[in-house]
């Protein structure tokens, strides 16, 4: 039976406590009614004898103590799936936007969903190719991969993370069950709408889902946001058998919004101001992606997050950065000297690579030649360094080959533009040419065997 | 009598009624019957956290004592297993449930349907006291599970039988002093957060050898010891753990996923069983127990898995094994403290951390150690190895500081390495080990003298190739003198050529503590024929590292395990005919 409460004793924005309640659990979805007949929704933080301390999802502006009544629903906030949403679009609590019908449900999904059980996972290594060689060739990404793109204010992460959306294929497989759902937390309007042109220009667009909380939307239901499309996510891709991309951007105003609610309540903070509860939070998002034993579809998750001073320390990406597997970081430096897209190849990881790559996957000297791209380029960067303070005459012949080397990778491998698609074979060979620039023996991480098979020859 | 909820935040319930329940003792809370333990009581009111998701918990639900602490179910059926942080089994819940853990599920931890083959090694009119093993059951081809008498009964053996059994089934009966009878079968209980009682303790002798070269001949850990691996994300903290899993020449592997990926607890699942421990050739899942609470599962039990794989790894101590407990991450496990000391409202300690951090960390690994069991018959010893994932890298943090003042051994991981893949990104200038003192008798008796002789100079090459670094940065190599160079060469080829190890190359994965020894006194020989021909005369120190013999030491790390020895002494006689040949063209001009 469902009871209405006239008992709001007091609303400090975004937390409400009613008194008097009876039968109320924790987590709950509840209704506030105001007398005008409009409806917010709000959940159930904590029950403490006959009181509750209710979360808004929305504005707190408006609502009369006496006047106004709660609604307790006895379930959680739901999402209603079913594989029409594709192509459609969402308010940041799941509602459609975009002129067209209510989604005929065909189930109705807890936005927190389960914890996937570890030995029910399937292992990602399925290699994606992105077309982007500091991805592909580096930090390579899979199928069920959770690989954030670390940002600064002003630096193209959406470029890149369209341009990724665009180009992700597997190779040798049909095209025709993937989707990307893609929400937008808290950022602008002229950001989100980048994203729907680039799926409506790519023809993307009819096998989207696009849920949007915009800046000026209500903060506290950016908490709610993300885990609605991780409930689409899901239905599509372990009900329906799609291979879903999804992209969260950003996570940084969620983040925030969770530390506001925090705020609210009292709590004792962690760094900066963040709750203690942080980790566990981004976890219960970020490990929704993956791949499960006896399903066909898998879900590829890019979350995006703006670093405040482009600190890599600062919680909100370090935190991430334990949780998901691997980051591709954008460089401002680089992005000044306009090498786009700007990756920052050497602090960029993707954990699940090596199961990704090799024989069968891309190329069996692919790991060899990675490894040799990285700690030559590391030396580079270093000699660089070098050179600027002491100049060229100080640095060993070794030193100013790797230096050398450092400028034409980053000329020629990292940057490629947004639009250039290149096979991993196109990948590999330039990872080859450029390594010719440096002597034999330095190449001490390939293979005796593989220097003799794919070296090229040069006329030095 | 059962008690009523009166309030509800997230993990943490409180209920009314609750008198006749005890400090630790396990509850079931609300229709599901979810699982709880009592942490604090107030008059009958007691505060407790629920080891599930609490949504839909409301105040009048019922709380339930089972009047018991949290215990492990010990016996035959935990190898090979993976189980949640309160030990039940996931692949049983996968069966009942999918591929997502739904709430509430009952599962017992050992299944108790499987039969053993029991053989009895003990007979009618033996005295036996608690600890001693009076029967094994070949759990995996791998390892024998001996049944011991659990800790507290002592007597005459009345009864015993072998044959095939579950694990409840009595197979034993033993009648003490004062003519109880007691009946034993397969399987014990013991509650994680109690130490299991053992007769002494000792200093470990012993190196718990790893296979990895910067492990095994810098920074040894000792079998029995403790060891803390911190660094920030990306540093290779869990392949190092992953490594040592695999590796670590011990019977028992206990590898708890605390907090961490789904995904690494998954890898594991499918990589072990592929691949073969390098003493006995079995596979590796065999002697492998997994506990995983992963990130996205609920934060309560993630407090609890630590102890729960602690428990069943001295349990497998207490038969006489080698134990290496290895936990990913402690950093969650101190924070599901925090989460839980905030929802108490205790006063909070460093960070929000709760006052009792170091104190809890430091009972966690005073558990690890060598001992003589229990009932005086065996040795066993347990090894904790703990990753903690500081914020942002910065070991100034309270679970880092609190870990550092217990353990003996310190693996500092470097992001600078990391970004550079120089694996394991093990930092050489910060890491320590406390333990070389006690092995030096286990390092002379098996590889003489030499070894940490050259361990010594080793370190030290490392050290001034630091200093001379410096002042390369401010004023170029070429100012050096020959020697110098002579180091900062030898120190560049020891960490390329030695501390580099590629987890994923078949050949580099695993190096036995003998081919670790020759390998490093190769690099240092050629050191001593360099330092030897510049002080005959040799002036241009560049055609010293010019010699073909060079590129072979690159890859000797890779040569296979049955041909090193061969391979190593021809580098070198190269060596030493290559830059003979430089000293004599040298004095000829």
């Amino acid at each position: 039976m469902i009871r209405e409460y006239r008992t709001i004793q007091e609303i400090v924005s975004p937390l409400m406590v009613i008194n008097n309640v009876e039968g109320v659990t924790y987590d709950e979805l509840a209704e506030l009614e105001l007398p005008d007949g409009e409806v917010r929704q709000c959940k159930v933080l904590e029950v403490d004898g006959d009181s509750a301390v209710v979360q808004l999802f929305e504005s707190a502006a408006g609502i009369n103590l006496a006047d106004s009544k709660v609604r307790f629903l006895g379930r959680p906030l739901e999402l209603a799936v079913s594989g029409d949403m594709l192509g459609r679009v969402f308010s940041g609590m799941g509602k459609p936007i975009d002129g067209g019908p209510e989604v005929l449900a065909e189930s109705h999904n807890d936005i927190n969903g389960l914890p996937m059980n570890p030995a029910a996972r399937d292992y990602p290594n399925e290699f994606i190719q992105t077309g982007i060689s500091t991805i592909d060739g580096l930090n390579t990404l899979v199928r069920g991969q959770k690989l954030p793109i670390f940002s600064g204010s002003g630096l193209p992460h959406a470029q890149l993370a369209a341009q990724i959306a665009r180009q992700a294929k597997v190779l040798g497989s049909e095209t025709d069950n993937f989707a990307v759902v893609f929400a937008a937390i808290g950022i602008t309007f002229e950001e989100s709408e980048y994203f729907v042109q680039e799926f409506n220009r790519t023809g993307a667009i009819d096998r989207s889902v696009i849920f949007t909380n915009l800046a000026d939307d209500p903060a506290v239901e950016r908490i709610a946001t993300p885990r609605m499309a991780l409930t689409a996510a899901e239905y599509l891709a372990f009900e329906k058998d799609m291979h879903v991309l999804v992209i969260l951007t950003d996570i940084t105003n969620y983040a925030e919004a969770l530390r506001e609610v925090s705020a609210a309540r009292k709590e004792v903070p962690g760094r900066r101001g963040y709750p203690g509860y942080l980790y566990t939070d981004l976890a219960t998002m970020y490990e929704r992606a993956g791949r499960r034993i006896g399903k066909d579809g898998s879900i590829t998750m890019i979350p995006i997050l703006t670093m405040p001073e482009d600190d890599k320390t600062h919680p909100i990406p370090d935190l991430t950065g334990y949780i998901t597997e691997g980051q591709i970081i954008l460089s401002r430096d680089l992005y000044r000297k306009s090498i786009m897209p700007p990756v920052d190849v050497l602090p960029s990881l993707s954990r699940l690579k090596d199961k990704g790559i090799g024989d069968g996957k891309t190329r069996e000297d692919h790991a060899d030649t990675m490894n040799q791209l990285f700690a030559a380029y590391s030396r580079g960067k270093d000699a660089k360094e070098l050179m600027t303070i002491l100049g060229e005459s100080a640095l060993t012949p070794d030193d100013i080959l790797h230096a050398k080397f450092a400028d034409e990778f980053e000329q020629r491998y990292v940057s490629q533009g947004y639009e250039d698609n290149r096979s991993i074979e196109e990948t590999l060979s330039l990872g080859w040419e450029l390594l010719s620039i440096l002597p034999r023996g330095e190449l001490k991480r390939i293979r005796s065997a593989y220097l003799e098979k794919y070296m090229p020859e040069t006329d030095s | 009598m059962s008690g009523r909820i009166v309030k509800v935040a997230g993990p943490l319930v409180v209920a009314d009624g609750l008198s006749d329940a005890n400090i630790a003792d396990v509850v079931r809370v609300g229709n599901q019957n979810l699982i709880g333990e009592i942490l604090t009581m107030v008059g009958d009111s007691a505060s407790i956290q629920v080891y599930e998701e609490t949504s839909g918990l409301g105040p009048g639900a019922s709380v339930i004592t089972t009047g018991v602490p949290l215990s492990v179910e010990l016996g035959p059926g935990l190898l090979e297993g993976i189980f949640d942080g309160i030990q039940r089994p996931l692949s049983e819940i996968r069966k009942m449930t999918g591929s997502t853990i739904a709430r509430g599920v009952d599962v017992p931890a050992l299944d108790k349907s499987i039969i053993w083959d029991f053989t009895a090694t003990a007979s009618v009119g033996d005295e036996v006291t608690g600890g001693n093993v009076i029967g094994t059951v070949d759990e995996t081809t791998a390892v024998v599970h001996r049944i011991m008498i659990p800790p507290g009964i002592s007597g005459v053996i009345d009864f015993i039988q072998s044959g095939s059994f579950t694990v409840e089934e009595i197979i034993c009966k033993v009648k003490d002093s004062n003519g109880e009878v007691h009946d034993v079968s397969m399987m014990q209980k013991w509650p994680v957060r109690v130490g299991r009682p053992y007769n002494k303790k000792f200093t470990p002798s012993a190196p718990l050898s790893s296979g990895q070269r910067i492990i095994d001949t810098l920074f040894p850990l000792a079998k029995g010891g403790t060891a803390a691996v911190p660094g920030p994300f990306g540093s290779g903290k869990t392949v190092i753990q992953h490594q040592l899993a695999k590796w670590a020449d011990v019977d028992i592997v206990v590898y708890i996923g605390c907090g961490e990926r789904g995904n690494e607890m998954t890898d594991v699942l499918m990589e072990f069983p592929e691949l073969s421990d390098p003493r006995t050739g079995e596979p590796l899942m065999k002697r492998t127990v997994l506990i995983a609470n992963t990130s996205d599962m609920p934060v309560a039990a993630r407090e609890a898995s630590i102890y729960t794989g602690i428990t069943i790894a001295e349990y497998f101590r207490d038969m006489g094994y080698d134990v290496a407990v290895i936990a990913d991450s402690t950093s969650r496990w101190a924070e599901a403290l925090r989460e839980m000391s905030g929802r108490l409202e205790e006063m909070p300690g460093e960070e929000g951390y709760p006052a009792y951090l170091s104190s809890r960390l430091a009972q966690f690994y005073e558990r690890a150690g060598t001992i003589e069991v229990l009932g005086g018959e065996r040795i066993g010893s347990l090894t904790a190895i703990g990753a903690v994932s500081p914020p942002g890298g910065d070991i100034a943090e309270p679970v880092s500081q609190a870990t550092m003042r217990i353990v003996k051994v310190f693996w500092g991981l470097d992001a600078s390495l990391a970004y550079a893949r120089h694996f394991p990104a093990i930092n050489w200038l910060n890491s320590y080990t406390l333990y070389l003192d006690t092995l030096k008798p286990w390092f002379d008796g098996n590889f003489g003298t030499d070894f940490l002789v050259n361990r010594a100079t080793t370190m030290s090459l490392l050290q001034e190739e630091a200093e001379l670094q410096e002042i390369v940065r401010l004023v170029g190599v070429d100012s050096l003198s020959a020697p110098d160079r002579l180091t900062l060469e030898t120190a560049k080829m020891i960490r390329e050529d030695f501390l580099q190890q590629n987890a994923y190359v078949e050949l580099d994965s695993y190096t036995s503590y003998e081919k670790q020894a020759t390998l490093l006194s190769l690099i240092l020989y050629y050191n001593d024929l360099c330092k030897d021909a510049l002080s005959k005369g040799v002036e241009d120190v560049q055609q010293l590292f010019n010699i073909d013999a060079r590129e072979r030491i690159g890859r000797a790390k890779t040569v296979p395990p049955e041909q090193y020895e061969d391979e190593y002494h021809s580098i070198a006689l190269e060596m030493e005919s290559q830059i003979g040949a430089i000293v004599k063209g040298d004095d000829d001009l």
